[in-house]
């Protein structure tokens, strides 16, 4: 059990129409790693992370979460679809975090962290809200409980889309450019929130534009191009050393204007506010 | 700060003594002219309802609530209300239908709201109420095998049921275009969000996506239930004991039509102005947590 890893993705392919988005990727994720994505845009960083979470079919290739088969079973020796109340059992295990925050406007940001615990997790309310709470102080936003979403900034509502998504004990969180829509002065609580949960041992996938926080926060780091896996390996040696011409291109367009690394002081304030 | 002599008047040399707050309203003719017009429409139509014997306006108090016509006037609203249900529940099975990935199911639905939206009502009415001439019993069996039991068509079509039947059908198909428009205004990332909570295709579409759609949804679904009010007036065509029918009964014993017409208006209205309110308290219930 212990050398099975978390998320074991095996030569995925994925097309859209006559477009290659994922053209044989392969990654591992094991118990308690960070990984993050790197990659220009259009690589399939994103077709990735929606793939594994099975927000799009995949046309070749096996996923396995925890060793068990993503999306498919065997029946009568023949691989099969599984159902949707099953795929969505397997998607409940996993939390996700979108660009575009997708917190659910109709419902308070309480209600936001609660339902899924009770609707798919079925636990009792009262347990659920307790949990919310305490995520909405991780988060630093338990005095916003009961605003509508849309009365939060940009950099409010990822930290309460990142509770929501950790709300259900998921057992690896996928995060698709969290930081990308906000402005450039909230990307820090949001980073700053992922930096900690990364301190504590959560299992992780994280596509990021941010450089210096994409090398600060991981234990491996991947770089994508044209739905291929170019290079991976340790964060020194992509940054510092990288082997490729394509990553030391994509690096050098990035170089001068590296993202700040969280503040620590920020840190403090966020966890014990 | 000394008020010039001016006031308004940007001083030379002193632009800071200038204050908008003291600025007062433009005097806009044209809006002077419409209002001198509109009051001249509205007093001249009063006088004509006011003077011309022609509305019988005793007649008009006298009717008004009739026992036949109030029955009338509940048959409309019994009507109205089961054609409302029948039909947001099959056009939303429809919508579905047609938002469907299985290409057959989506292409039935659109050929159904089609054929549905194409047909006037008033011929459906006709074409369900006669329906024993095309088929005189109404089978119950297996498809193409045995039949277990059968009714005669005649004893099972009432004008009502042909009513209800007709404009169900009829409904319904409006309804489908409504709801799909709604589902489809709502935000991609939305459903995408409720599946990775681990939310089953059906929970993300009742408790996500519904909800937001109803926001798209509520205003013209309200203008197709008051047409939809209006609309039971056809049933008078196959004897169908509802408001204009009723009246009907009445001015053709006594001739006494405009006033009649008027009864009838007059409670369309009120039932009308009671739609429009509850609409306006949905709106206002399903906007919330919107900008
Ligand atoms: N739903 C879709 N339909 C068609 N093409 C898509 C779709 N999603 C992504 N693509 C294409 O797949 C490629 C990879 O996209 P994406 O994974 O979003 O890249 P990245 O996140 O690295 O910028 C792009 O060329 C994009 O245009
Ligand atoms: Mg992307």
């Amino acid at each position: 059990m212990s050398d099975t890893p978390v998320l074991r993705v095996r030569d995925v392919r994925k097309r859209f129409g006559d477009h290659v988005a994922l053209d044989g990727v392969s990654l591992d994720v094991h118990e308690g790693e960070v990984v993050t994505v790197i990659g220009p845009s259009g690589s399939g960083k994103s077709t990735l992370v929606r793939c594994v979470h099975q927000l799009e079919s995949i046309d070749g290739g096996a996923m396995h979460l925890d060793g068990e088969l993503l999306g498919y079973e065997f029946h009568r020796g023949h691989l099969r679809p599984l159902p949707d109340r099953r795929v969505a059992a397997q998607r409940g295990r996993m939390g996700m975090v979108f660009q575009q925050f997708n917190l659910f406007p109709h419902w308070s940001v309480l209600r936001n962290v609660i339902e899924a615990q009770v609707l798919v997790h079925g636990r009792r309310p009262e347990e659920a809200r307790e949990a919310a709470l305490r995520l909405l102080e991780r988060v630093g936003l338990a005095d916003k409980a009961d605003a509508h979403p849309r009365m939060l900034s940009g950099g409010q509502q990822q930290r309460v889309a990142i509770a929501r998504a950790l709300a259900t004990n998921p057992r690896i969180m996928l995060f698709d450019e969290p930081t990308s829509a906000l402005d450039p002065e909230l990307v820090d609580e949001v980073l700053s929130v992922v930096l900690d949960l990364a301190r504590g041992g959560m299992t992780m996938i994280i596509v990021t534009h941010e450089m210096s926080f994409a090398r600060e926060v991981a234990d491996r780091c991947v770089f994508m191009e044209n739905g291929r896996v170019v290079e991976t390996g340790a964060p020194e040696e992509i940054f510092d050393n990288p082997a490729s011409p394509r990553l030391r291109a994509f690096l050098s367009r990035y170089s001068g204007r590296a993202a700040q690394i969280p503040d620590e002081r920020l840190l403090e304030e966020e966890t014990t506010s | 700060m000394s008020v010039a002599p001016q006031a308004g008047v940007p001083q030379a040399g002193a632009p800071q003594a200038v204050d908008v707050a003291t600025a007062r309203p433009r005097i806009r003719p044209l809006r002077w002219v419409a209002g001198a017009v509109l009051l001249v429409l509205v007093a001249q139509f009063a006088r004509f309802l006011v003077t011309n014997p022609g509305f019988e306006w005793p007649v008009v108090g006298k009717y008004l609530f009739d026992p036949n016509v109030l029955r009338g006037l509940g048959m409309t609203l019994l009507l109205t209300v089961i054609v409302m249900l029948l039909g947001s529940v099959l056009g939303l099975l429809l919508a579905a239908g047609r938002l469907s990935g299985f290409r057959p199911v989506a292409w039935a639905c659109g050929v159904y709201v089609t054929v549905f939206r194409s047909i006037p009502p008033l011929v459906q009415l006709i074409f369900w109420f006669n329906l024993g001439y095309l088929l005189p019993r109404i089978p119950l069996g297996i498809p193409f095998g045995p039949t277990f039991v059968s009714w005669p068509t005649n004893s099972v079509i009432s004008s009502l049921t042909a009513a209800v039947i007709g404009l169900t059908l009829h409904e319904a198909a409006y309804m489908a275009e409504i709801v799909r428009a709604g589902i489809l205004a709502v935000d991609g990332g939305q459903r995408d969000a409720a599946r990775a909570m681990g939310f089953t295709a059906r929970q993300s579409f009742v408790k996500v996506v519904l909800p937001q759609a109803m926001r798209v949804i509520v205003p013209p679904a309200g203008s197709e239930f008051i047409s939809l009010l209006k609309g039971t007036s056809l049933v008078s065509v196959i004897a169908m004991a509802d408001l204009l029918y009723s009246v009907q009964v009445i001015y053709n014993r006594t001739y006494e039509i405009v006033p009649l017409l008027i009864v009838a208006c007059a409670w369309y209205l009120v039932v009308v102005i009671s739609l429009s309110f509850g609409q306006r308290r949905l709106e206002r219930h399903f906007g919330k947590g919107q900008r």
